[in-house]
């Protein structure tokens, strides 16, 4: 059975469709890119399955749950994290308690826990900052030593991992990420590259928007193409590259009309 | 044994301030001063609890003296008319506004921004309007008289210096008690929400839970400053808590600025503090308070400790930052 099953799901903001019956489905270890040229609709995608914005029809099943009508916090205590196109870090908090927001749904301590402090706050806390420390360790020496630093102190390439770093310190089993490389140079790009080798081997399935072709090309097992709000294409990166479909999309029917 | 030892020198530094501000009515013989401080006391607390809200959640609340006069009245009834001691009274009138908390939070909470800011207003007058026209229950604008003096446990609280020690123990309950909120799951909760409630929900924070929680918190503290303050002055009526009180809260947050444990603490010193001093000004003194706050929002719009996290935790002494990090940086690529 698939991880996450879409089915035709539609998001119309008041006469423009974003999503027209989009139907598909991730299985679980896969790396999925979704593409598509400008507003084809893959942030709307997104923030449907997270609930930021619930579709207008059409279900969402994760591991057999439906997840239309749940709110964006119940989608992420199943399992389903994400990171976001604009940057949405917790500027004025430390790198370290940043991720710890990430894992804090899985804590206990409420109020009355916080006054009191019964031993196992120190343990959850304890717990939470290993946790946080071994998240941020995939990152190299990027985060490590900036552990206390506010987060809108970062460069702009450290926000973006520290942003994976949260969505990953919960351990979900799907990752959603949002233009993980955008902004970043070549160099940069490629440790993301393999950052999502390296998500993908410590159990998570994960589901990139990317407009990076060469990102594209060599990390998805598979790609799905929107375009209007419609999936035009599905298939190994050899085939989307073959596909004359997704090629008209991206250059537009009539160029290519000129240039034969 | 050694542990506790470490702790203690730890927090020596605080400890030292506690007791040079435990000392002071044993220098000071002037009980004008005292009630200054009393007044102080009362105001931090009423500071911090708004701080809750306005500092920390980021929720923009302008009628925090409602709760503060719920506090009051609830406390002056429950002692004079149920009957209750005062301990458990204050206590109850801290619930009580915590009750009020929650309705008045379960549905602005829905309205956005500046739509639930006019909804605390608004609470705000109505309540004033309710302590003015129900003159059976809270007889009206000539207010409660008489509200007995506070006997916890049959110790009676009497003079100055004995108010003075009791609201000195009620504000480090409230700071020893914020402290511990905030630097847990909590109150990362609160500051995520704050600084981006759409990636806070994303990352599994229940946003609607944490804000209905610290209404409900920053009422309850409110509602205790309002029971010490009934017991104090022995006469509350609704002119104290007038939406003007909660304008000098806010003033005092603006002006030492909010989101963390300090600067409420340093406004609400030091705007008590101006109008006392200037006093031979005379009714020109507001004046001076008025230009203090022109002046620090021209020099300094955050407030005087604004925007910045200060722990309360001694970076000399801390054992758990310690251990982060010295290999330094490898900024290029080293194949």
């Amino acid at each position: 059975m698939a991880l996450l099953e879409i089915t035709k799901v539609t998001k119309d903001f008041g006469g423009l469709e974003a999503l027209h019956m989009v139907s598909l489905q991730i299985n679980a270890g896969e790396i999925i890119s979704l593409i598509g040229p400008n507003g084809a609709g893959k942030t709307t995608l997104f923030n449907c399955i997270t609930g930021t914005m619930p579709p207008n029809t059409g279900s969402i099943k994760f591991q057999g749950i439906e997840l239309v009508g749940l709110q964006p916090h119940e989608v992420a205590q199943q399992g389903i994290t994400r990171t976001f196109q604009h940057i949405r870090l917790f500027n004025r908090m430390t790198v370290q308690d940043n991720v710890m927001v990430g894992n804090d749904y899985k804590g206990r301590t409420g109020i009355f826990s916080a006054l009191f402090r019964p031993p196992r706050v120190a343990r959850e806390e304890t717990m939470s900052r290993q946790k946080c420390r071994e998240v941020l360790s995939l990152f190299g020496e990027r985060l490590l030593p900036r552990l206390a630093q506010n987060a809108d102190m970062l460069s702009y390439a450290n926000r973006r991992r520290l942003e994976i770093a949260r969505a990953l310190v919960s351990e979900p089993r799907l990752i959603l990420l949002d233009e993980p490389t955008a902004g970043m140079n070549p160099y940069e790009t490629q440790g993301i590259v393999e950052l999502i080798r390296l998500i993908r081997e410590r159990g998570h399935t994960v589901m990139v928007i990317e407009h990076k072709m060469k990102v594209v090309m060599t990390v998805s097992d598979r790609i799905i193409v929107l375009d209007h709000g419609e999936k035009i294409a599905e298939g190994t990166p050899d085939q989307i590259a073959a596909n004359t479909d997704v090629i008209e999309a991206y250059m537009g029917g009539r160029q290519r009309a000129q240039a034969e | 044994m050694a542990r506790t030892l470490r702790r203690i020198l730890a927090n020596l530094p605080y400890i030292a301030i506690i007791a040079l501000i435990a000392l002071i009515p044993l220098f000071v013989s002037n009980l004008y001063y005292i009630q200054v401080l009393i007044f102080i006391g009362i105001y931090i607390i009423l500071a911090l609890s708004l701080n809750l809200l306005n500092g920390y959640v980021g929720l923009l609340s302008i009628g925090h003296a409602a709760f503060y006069g719920i506090g009051a009245y609830a406390s002056a009834k429950l002692v004079m008319e149920v009957g209750v001691p005062f301990p458990l009274a204050m206590l109850g009138s801290g619930m009580i506004a915590g009750v009020f908390g929650y309705l008045i939070a379960k549905p602005t909470l829905r309205l956005s921004g500046i739509y639930m800011t006019l909804a605390t207003l608004g609470f705000n007058m109505i309540f004033f309007l309710v302590l003015q026209n129900w003159m059976s229950f809270t007889n009206g604008p000539l207010g409660i008289m008489d509200i007995p003096q506070p006997s916890i446990f049959g110790y009676m609280i009497e003079s100055r210096i004995q108010y003075y020690y009791l609201i000195f123990f009620l504000v480090l309950l409230t700071i020893g008690s914020m402290h511990r909120l905030i630097t847990c799951r909590f109150g990362r909760a609160l500051v995520g929400i704050r600084e981006n409630e759409l990636a806070a929900e994303a990352m599994g924070v229940h946003t609607t839970r944490y804000k209905i929680q610290a209404f409900v918190l920053a009422a309850f503290y409110a509602g205790i400053a309002g029971s010490y303050y009934a017991h104090f002055v022995k006469y509350i009526s609704p002119d104290s808590f007038y939406i003007y009180e909660s304008f000098i809260l806010l003033a005092m947050l603006a002006f030492g600025g909010q989101g963390n444990l300090i600067g409420p603490v340093v406004g609400a010193v030091i705007l008590i503090i101006i109008p006392e001093v200037f006093r031979f000004l005379q009714e020109y003194r507001m004046l001076v308070y008025g230009s203090v706050l022109i002046v620090m929002m021209l020099v300094r719009r955050q407030g005087l400790l604004g925007g910045k996290n200060y722990s309360l935790r001694l970076p000399w002494f801390d054992d758990q930052q310690g251990a982060v990090y010295t290999r330094g940086d490898k900024f290029l690529p080293t194949e």
